[in-house]
């Protein structure tokens, strides 16, 4: 019933979007940008780490409509068992899915790439709906392109035994610009500022004041600004190094850089492989605490919201299968991260240590292009 | 009395802002067409596959503390 249910929402979005779709194609314009390529990934995913393994398959298809109208329909699933440190010290390990359906539109109009996407979340204790437009634009010759995005979002937050009891509501609002520097480099800064309001923690986490656990307390408005750097050139032939820098920070106090740094590279016609290492740290929000020795409005020990460390090691590699030039390409993707997590203010009260662990994120996938 | 060194400042505001705006109106793309064949190598793009990317956006959004900017379109994880 479940999976009935959930090809009628994606139906229902489909033929709202080819509603759109059909309106906008009898449109005239001009000469426009190109659209996205026709393309198919069917992926399946892994994460282990942490006693959390979340696995399952994801989709992906995107087809040009008429010469200036692109559509993409994707499905994604996560099948999570749980038995991480909260769950084991507080609750009993459990399962669960959550499918994610989503459909975009793409118009090209003279330098222009308008999108329009919606998608749905759906987990038994949450429910998540978003909307987001995005436009973007090449100017001064094609050498910069400006982004701007927008996304509303709207949750609904439940509990096994409680039903749904509250809701969430996101505002995303994003600008990103790629500048092409030289013939072998390029860069882009891109901005997001996100505001959320509604109930946003879990329901099930407890806290820890004077040792005895409580439910967690959390604001319920946050606001947060991230800013993004990322560069990239070719060293060699068919070589290229990226560097990334982030810089993140909000109303409850987080702040956090991201750095990452990569090598691709081409071996022969048939394989691409890239490498690349990910350095993440972040301080606690205001209300966080281990073990809380004052009663206070707010209170946490979401681990999401401490202070930690994480260090990535990834590496992906694509083969191609089978080609036709002008007609399609195949290509096999692997691709796996391991990561390790340092917390410095969350006690594994089991060994009385701070908690750490590894992770790993594996993904295998197959595209074609056509 | 401390008007006249209030118009001098915008003056001088002005004048600078023509002459960066006509410093602007010079420059040319100084990158034509035909040579952006490298860039669009597959080693170059910074976001290469959208499903992939999408799903290590996921991981990261649940798992840190800080959310955005990412340059992965649409974003947010639609999660718990």
């Amino acid at each position: 019933m479940a999976a009935i249910r959930g090809l009628r929402r994606f139906g229902s979005l489909l033929a709202r979007m080819l509603g759109f779709a059909g309106g906008i194609a009898a449109i005239g314009g001009a000469k426009a940008v190109d659209l996205p390529e026709n393309r198919a990934d069917l992926m399946f995913h892994g994460y282990d780490g942490g006693g959390v393994r979340a696995t399952g398959p994801a989709l992906l298809v995107r087809k040009n409509l008429v010469d200036r109208v692109s559509m993409s329909a994707s499905y994604y699933a996560d099948i999570v068992s749980n038995a991480s440190i909260d769950v084991v010290t507080q609750a009993s390990p459990y399962r669960e899915t959550r499918n994610e359906y989503a459909v975009g539109l793409d118009y090209a109009v003279r330098d222009a790439l308008i999108s329009l996407a919606t998608s749905t979340s759906r987990e038994p204790d949450y429910r998540a709906d978003a909307v987001s437009l995005d436009v973007s634009q090449e100017t001064f010759g094609g050498m910069t392109s400006v982004a701007i995005g927008f996304t509303r979002a709207k949750d609904k937050v439940g509990h096994k035994d409680r039903g749904f009891f509250d809701n969430a509501s996101h505002w995303r609002y994003r600008l990103g610009v790629t500048q092409i520097l030289t013939p072998r480099w390029l860069a882009s800064v891109n901005v997001e500022a996100v505001a959320d309001d509604g109930f946003l923690g879990s329901p099930y986490r407890a806290a820890r004041v004077f040792g005895a656990a409580v439910p967690e307390r959390n604001p319920r408005t946050r606001s947060s600004r991230a800013v993004k750097v990322r560069t990239i050139g070719e060293i060699a032939d068919r070589q290229s190094v990226r560097a990334e820098y982030r810089y993140y920070w909000d109303t409850w106090d987080i702040r956090s850089h991201t750095v990452e740094a990569g090598y691709a590279r081409h071996f022969g016609e048939q394989w691409l492989a890239d490498a690349y290492l990910r350095y993440y740290t972040q301080d606690r929000a205001l209300f966080y605490s281990d073990n809380a020795t004052a009663e206070t409005l707010y209170v946490s020990r979401n681990r999401q919201l401490g202070t930690f460390t994480s260090v990535g090691l990834g590496a992906k590699l694509a083969y191609t299968w089978k080609r036709i030039p002008g007609r399609y390409e195949v290509r096999l993707h692997g691709a796996l991260e391991r990561s390790r997590f340092d917390f410095t203010d969350f006690t594994d009260i089991r060994t009385g240590s701070p908690y750490a662990y590894d992770a790993n994120v594996m993904q295998v996938f197959v595209s074609a292009t056509f | 009395m401390s008007r006249a060194p209030s118009i001098a400042r915008h003056a001088a505001f002005a004048l600078l802002a023509c002459a960066a705006l006509s410093g602007c109106a010079r420059l040319q793309p100084w990158v034509k067409p035909y040579e952006r064949e490298r860039l669009a190598d597959p080693v170059m793009k910074l976001q290469r596959d959208g499903l992939s990317d999408k799903h290590f956006e996921h991981v990261r959004d649940v798992r840190e503390g800080s959310r955005g900017a990412t340059g992965v379109q649409g974003g947010g994880c639609g999660c718990n």
